[in-house]
Parts: structure tokens; C-alpha cells; sequence
């Protein structure tokens, strides 16, 4: 099953090398938001805690923008027929969500690096904190969006749908996140931000095993 | 003909429920059983709770029916249960809104502004977001099996995720909401606050508020399986 999973991942990365079709759009995306946030703030002195959320709403909306093409992909071309003979549901299941944990990861990497070279007030006290909260935040948009993504995969409206659909699910995962960037920025010890570990670790598990249980009904035709 | 009884007295009940819920007085110790006490920071205001409590209960136990005839319908593949899911979690939203317009107001004058993200404020929000996300993905699906798979499991997710906000809320913000743990001024209303009469008022509407519910939801459900015979019968000529 390892051996199928990673087939499958494998075969949505190389496709992705190949049409860079995710990827150059969520470039650009990431690019476009930052710049209107440094346009909007200019000069001004904001608090910490609004540049930890925006750095957030900046990660939530590309990860909406990017995370539904791994589905969405497989409907325009063609190829769910094919793909629901060659491989069980959960080796899809798994492949797609690894395939999107990688991009999301990448992307994250790209958005925070942008973040703190372009807004000085952006000063990260506790590294630790902040990676472990980029990480399992990462982690836990992948594990939630993936199954959203196979089931507007299947609806009209896709665009429109995916950031509907995925907000109320995300939301707890958000305020967590945010939280913890918020300690992160205050130079918080460790141990304070252990509470929110905890909510996301466990946001992430019971996610995909809700997901991993249900894929079958969605997947299917 | 059997079933026009009791609807006649849920009218009767509900309308005594109305009455009592606003004319019985507030005073400060009650000694008749026409008397209600009074809570210090909400005097008057306390009335909501005949009215906004079963609203909100509503709105929960819609969203649980539906996810429940969810997971039914994912098992039997019987539409039946789609139409179910669906005429609650219609009857849900409705009620959701209720919930918010009539606590929206509520805390207009008891805190000074309709909206403030109290975590109860919060909650019923998302809730409301749930709903909504449920019926745009609903509207965006043609083939009935599927829309009923879709939305089913749509349903369940957003009910697990739920739970979590449970363990986030308290540590994000403090509430103001009457019930509340760090609530200081009114204390858990539904514990101590609340005499017999009130207590007993409170029942009585939250049994009527909850039949009302389920008279409708039937309706809807009958309604729904009607017109579904009617599309099959339709397709076949």
C-alpha cells in the first residue's frame, strides 16, 4: 500500500513539474497578496497581533487558491475513470493528501520567507514555537482541504466552492494557529504553547481518520 | 384527523408559553407562583430565555438529525434519508437565524452592541457558516445520489471539527454570555439563577419550541418524498 501511495503522489508530482500548473499560479498569488498587504499597511506601525493573522489569511487563501487542483485536475482531464480502476481509495487518498502536504509545505516556506524579508516589524522571538506551529498548521490545512477538494471535485463551481465549504472546517485550525504565531511573536516559553500542539496534533489525526473512513463515498460514482 | 389534536393543543401550549414568558412579573424575592425572580444585570431582559434558548437548542439538534440521517443515508443508499438530512438542516438554519437576530438584539441592550465574538457569538456563527457551506454545495450538485453522498459526508466533517472549538474558545476570549464559566455579573442562569416557576416556564417552551420543530420537519419530509416520487414518475413516462 506504502509502495501504491507513493505511485500515486509520484505520478501527481511529475505531472506537476511538467505543466507547473499549480505552482506558477500560487507563486504569483502569494506575490499579488503581499504586496497589496505592504500597500495597505505603508509606513504604519502595526501590532504584532494583526501581521499574525494576516500572515495566516495570507497562507489560507493559497492554500484555497492551490490545494483543490490535486481533484480537480483528475475531473477536467479525464483520467478519475482510469485512476478508480488502477488504485484502491485509500492509496488515492493517501497519495493526493501527501501530494498536497508537499505543496502546501513548499508554499508556506515561500509565503513566511517573503513575509519576514518584506515587513521588518515581523520579528520572530521564539523560532521554535513558530516552526512547530508553521509545520503542524501546514499539516492540519492539508489533512482538512484534501477531502474538501475531492468533493467539490465531483460540484459545479468549483473556485467559488472551495473556500466556502473549507472555512467552517478550518476555522478552529485558524484561531489555533494564529494564537500560537501571536505567542511565537511575544517571545513566549515553550511550555505556553504546548496547549495549542496538542489541538493541532490531534485536529490532524482526527481529520484524516474521518476522511480516510468517508473518502469511499465520495470517490466512488 | 388523529393527528389535528394535538397540534390544536401545541397552539394552546405555545401561546400560554408566550403569555406567561411576558406577563408574569419580575420582583426581587418571589413569593407567588405567578412570579419570576429577578437576576441582577438582566431584570427584564431575562425573558429572552423562554424564546432565544429553544432557538439556538434547535438549530444544534437540526444540524445533529441531519448528520445522524447523514450517515443513514451513506449506509441504506435510500434517499428517504437525503430528503430527511436536508428538511433538517433547512428547519436548522432557519432557527439558527433566529438564534442570532434575537441574541444580536438581546445584546444590544444588555452589553451595548449587537456583535461582540462573545464565544456563544462565535459558535452559533459558525454554525451558521456550516449551514450555508452545506446548502452552497448542495445547490451545486445535479444527480441526486451524489448530492446526497456529498453533502452527507460534508455533514459529518464539519461535525467533527466541531468539538475543537470547545477546547479553543476559553482560550481566546472570555464570555459574557449568561451561562458562561468566567460570567460574573448574572452567574450560569440555568443553574441557580432560575426559580421553580421560571424554571418550569423554560421547559414548558423548550418542549413546545422542540415539537413545533419535529411538526414541521415531518411536513417538510413528506413534502420532500412527494415531490421525489414525482421526479421518478416523471422520468419513467
Amino acid at each position: 500500500m506504502i509502495q501504491q501511495t507513493t505511485a500515486v503522489f509520484l505520478k501527481d508530482f511529475q505531472s506537476e513539474l511538467r505543466t507547473r500548473y499549480a505552482i506558477n499560479a500560487l507563486v504569483m498569488f502569494v506575490i499579488t497578496t503581499l504586496s497589496i498587504i505592504l500597500f495597505s499597511i505603508g509606513g504604519e506601525r502595526v501590532s504584532l497581533d494583526v501581521l499574525a493573522g494576516m500572515l495566516w489569511v495570507v497562507i489560507f487563501f493559497s492554500a484555497m487558491s492551490g490545494l483543490s487542483r490535486s481533484f480537480v485536475s483528475e475531473e477536467e482531464r479525464g483520467t478519475t475513470m482510469t485512476l478508480q480502476l488502477l488504485a484502491q481509495p485509500a492509496v488515492v487518498y493517501f497519495g493526493k493528501l501527501l501530494f498536497n502536504l508537499v505543496l502546501i509545505l513548499s508554499i508556506n516556506t515561500l509565503v513566511v520567507t517573503l513575509y519576514v524579508l518584506l515587513i521588518p516589524l515581523f520579528v520572530v522571538q521564539s523560532a521554535s514555537i513558530f516552526f512547530l506551529t508553521l509545520f503542524l498548521g501546514s499539516v492540519g490545512l492539508a489533512c482538512a482541504s484534501t477531502i474538501i477538494a475531492a468533493i467539490i471535485a465531483k460540484a459545479n463551481s468549483k473556485g467559488t466552492l472551495y473556500p466556502v465549504l473549507s472555512f467552517p472546517i478550518l476555522l478552529p485550525l485558524l484561531m489555533t494557529v494564529m494564537n500560537a504565531t501571536k505567542l511565537s511573536l511575544d517571545g513566549a516559553p515553550f511550555t505556553e504553547a504546548t496547549g495549542e500542539f496538542r489541538v493541532l496534533i490531534s485536529y490532524s489525526v482526527v481529520l484524516v481518520a474521518v476522511s480516510w473512513v468517508l473518502f469511499d463515498y465520495v470517490w466512488k460514482d | 384527523m388523529k393527528y389535528k389534536f394535538w397540534k390544536i393543543l401545541l397552539g394552546i401550549w405555545l401561546a400560554l408559553v408566550i403569555i406567561v414568558g411576558f406577563s408574569f412579573d419580575i420582583v426581587d424575592s418571589p413569593q407567588n407562583w405567578n412570579e419570576f425572580p429577578n437576576i441582577p444585570g438582566l431584570e427584564n431582559k431575562a425573558r429572552i430565555i423562554f424564546f432565544h434558548v429553544p432557538t439556538a437548542w434547535i438549530a444544534v439538534i437540526a444540524f445533529l438529525m441531519a448528520m445522524v440521517n447523514g450517515i443513514r443515508y451513506l449506509q441504506k443508499n435510500d434517499l428517504e434519508y437525503d430528503v430527511r438530512s436536508s428538511s433538517a438542516a433547512g428547519l436548522g438554519l432557519i432557527f439558527c437565524i433566529l438564534a442570532t437576530v434575537t441574541g444580536a438584539i438581546w445584546a444590544k441592550f444588555n452589553w451595548g452592541a449587537y456583535w461582540n465574538w462573545d464565544p456563544r457569538q462565535t459558535s452559533i456563527f459558525v454554525l451558521m457558516l456550516i449551514y450555508g457551506a452545506y446548502f452552497a454545495l448542495r445547490s451545486a450538485i445535479e444527480v441526486d445520489e451524489k448530492r446526497a453522498s456529498l453533502s452527507a459526508v460534508y455533514a459529518i466533517i464539519a461535525f467533527v471539527t466541531v468539538p475543537f472549538f470547545v477546547f479553543i474558545m476559553p482560550r481566546m476570549m472570555s464570555g459574557l454570555h449568561p451561562g458562561s464559566a468566567s460570567d460574573e455579573g448574572a452567574g450560569p442562569v440555568v443553574d441557580f439563577s432560575m426559580d421553580t416557576t421560571m424554571y418550569i416556564v423554560f421547559l414548558a417552551s423548550l418542549f413546545g419550541f422542540t415539537l413545533l420543530y419535529l411538526w414541521i420537519y415531518e411536513l417538510r419530509v413528506r413534502l420532500g418524498m412527494i415531490e421525489l416520487r414525482y421526479e421518478s414518475l416523471r422520468s419513467h413516462e
